[in-house]
């Protein structure tokens, strides 16, 4: 371990979120049954604390994209509630989505896309001065904001995506599979500036991935998702020396790692 | 053992810019070869070349030896005789590759009626067993169903079902986890694996997931701006790499059972320059630690067991 950069003292509860629950419809298959009903999230309590990095893991269809949008307020639970104990909701939480392609307009420059938060939520201040510190920060150079997304590549475009989130000066990002999209050795790069920017502007980090290295590489603690239920939670490296529920050890055991040759076959 | 696939000298060029360059390996019979490499490195427009399926605008040169015949040259009507039968192609993304219109039974029985003559109702039972074998749960229910109503992994094993209905020779597998989830990832690695082991075909698995190579490949190739930079056993290569390029692979991999210092991963600078944009003589000496003068020439793979093309190699 390095020299306590990542130990916090336990911060207040930013977010509080108690018996969560959303369903949805699906669409009729039969005139004469009922419609069924998928359930994406149910029963999820779990408080977020300030400075920390909670990382949600799970399959897909296990609700964690479901569970952000309930937290942005994107969505209405039908049980359940996420209480935000800071200031504005809108302007403090902010979130950055896997696919930095379609997360971005085509036919906006990167200076009107960084700073279109500033302008929808008419927030006053030296918009030129913070678009720079903003390029600079997610290590952009200052043309960039003259040029169109499809000119930067993937991982230049996750980047563009990032200052945008930061614009509002948020206190909690929300990272949904902020680099399954990415090339390998940009992945890294990413992770890093991440990682640099939540210490930087002292952020709170949600980080919703299927790869649980990554989880287990940034994550203080992760919540296990299973079919829109919370299965497991607690400290990452607890977690990950030994985990309690039995879906948590299918996951970690179907990690692919360098070393573990042929285990397949086993 | 004579080699399943001799591949020699192979280029293939998107009019005038050069996609693949001088690509050379052979596949020994019953291995499970590895190509890894980044988007845009030109992993699936070998495989594509090889296979005698790429698009129109890209011409290959060079030679691809299968059972005697250069793959690069045969007429398409005996290219045909091949693909699906001796030779099999599991693609990137079953959405696109399966036929949307085309219930799951006759699609998967398919290469059956065609390469051996099946009627329709030994290619259906035949069908049913291999959707079985790669462990779609309801089969049966699934014969009748669409592309669509099945699961992203279901999708990728009724893939898996189809390219080996025939008990392929050499299977090419461009990605076939990729958009997986781990849990079915492995489940999928197994089966190939097994098929591998049990009908002795040989695997040419490419992905840019260094990990999935580990588990199931016994000798990878590391594909860089469309050139071969390393080839080794998976372990040597893994744990001693040569090429700057590789050791960047995977020392951007986050660990999972060890923290790092500021939880910072050693990135390799910049990104993959878009087709066309890598510079002259070494591909990758732009984001190289490591370059000098002497990469301006492109070198030559050299070293015995675990060559490599560099002139500055790690280690």
């Amino acid at each position: 371990m390095s020299p306590a950069s990542h130990d916090h003292p336990p911060g207040g509860v930013l977010f509080e979120v108690r018996g969560l629950a959303r369903a949805y419809r699906l669409p009729r298959t039969s005139l004469l049954l009922p419609p069924r009903v998928l359930t994406a999230v149910r029963n999820v309590s779990f408080e977020l604390r300030r400075g920390e990095t909670l990382g949600l893991v799970g399959e897909s269809g296990s609700g964690k994209t479901t569970l952000l949008r309930l937290m942005l307020g994107l969505e209405q639970p039908d049980a359940g509630r996420v209480v935000y104990h800071g200031g504005s909701l809108r302007r403090d939480v902010q979130v950055v989505f896997q696919d930095p392609a379609s997360a971005l307009d085509p036919r906006m420059r990167v200076a009107d896309i960084v700073l279109e938060p500033l302008r929808v939520m008419r927030l006053r201040g030296d918009h030129a001065a913070r678009l720079s510190e903003l390029l600079r920060a997610v290590g952009l150079p200052e043309a960039a904001a003259r040029r169109y997304p499809h000119e930067f590549s993937g991982g230049q475009r996750q980047r563009i995506a990032i200052a945008r989130a930061l614009a509002s000066r948020p206190r909690v990002l929300l990272a949904d599979e902020p680099v399954s999209a990415l090339d390998v050795s940009v992945r890294a790069q990413i992770l890093n500036l991440l990682e640099d920017l939540r210490v930087g502007y002292d952020l709170t980090l949600v980080l919703v991935s299927h790869d649980l290295s990554v989880v287990r590489h940034l994550c203080d603690r992760v919540l296990v998702m299973r079919a829109g239920e919370v299965v497991e939670a607690g400290d990452t490296r607890a977690i990950f020396r030994s985990p309690q529920h039995s879906y948590t050890r299918t996951l970690l055991e179907s990690i692919p790692t360098l070393k573990k040759r042929r285990a397949a076959s086993a | 053992m004579s080699a399943a696939l001799d591949v020699r000298d192979l280029h293939v060029g998107v009019g005038a810019v050069p996609a693949v360059q001088g690509v050379s390996f052979a596949l020994a019979r019953g291995r499970r070869m590895g190509l890894i490499g980044e988007s845009g490195s030109g992993k699936t427009v070998t495989a594509l070349a090889i296979m005698g399926l790429l698009p129109d605008g890209l011409h290959a040169t060079g030679a691809a030896v299968y059972d005697g015949d250069d793959l690069l040259t045969l007429p398409e009507d005996r290219l045909c005789k091949l693909r699906g039968d001796r030779l099999a192609m599991i693609f990137q993304e079953p959405m696109t590759a399966l036929n949307p219109v085309m219930r799951m039974g006759p699609q998967v029985a398919e290469p059956l009626r065609i390469h051996r003559g099946l009627s329709r109702g030994d290619a259906d039972q035949e069908a049913l067993r291999l959707l079985e074998r790669v462990q779609i749960p309801d089969a049966a229910e699934k014969m009748r169903a669409y592309p669509h109503q099945l699961s992203g992994g279901q999708r990728q094993r009724a893939m898996i079902a189809m390219a080996i209905a025939c008990s392929p020779d050499l299977l090419i597998a461009d990605e076939p986890t990729t958009a997986l989830d781990v849990t079915v990832q492995a489940q999928v690695l197994q089966l190939l694996d097994h098929l591998v082991e049990e009908e002795g075909a040989t695997l040419l698995l490419i992905t840019h997931d260094l990990p999935v190579v580990a588990q199931i490949c016994d000798q990878v190739m590391v594909m860089y701006g469309g050139r071969i930079v390393e080839v080794g056993e998976t372990e040597a290569v893994f744990s001693q790499p040569r090429h700057p390029y590789t050791r960047g692979l995977l020392d951007a991999i986050p660990p999972i059972d060890r923290d790092l210092p500021d939880r910072h991963l050693k990135a390799i600078a910049g990104s993959v320059p878009g087709l066309g944009e890598f510079p002259s003589g070494c591909p990758f000496r732009t984001r190289c630690p490591r370059a000098d003068e002497a990469c301006l020439e492109m070198p030559a793979m050299a070293g015995n067991g675990h060559p490599v093309a560099c002139w500055h190699p790690v280690g």
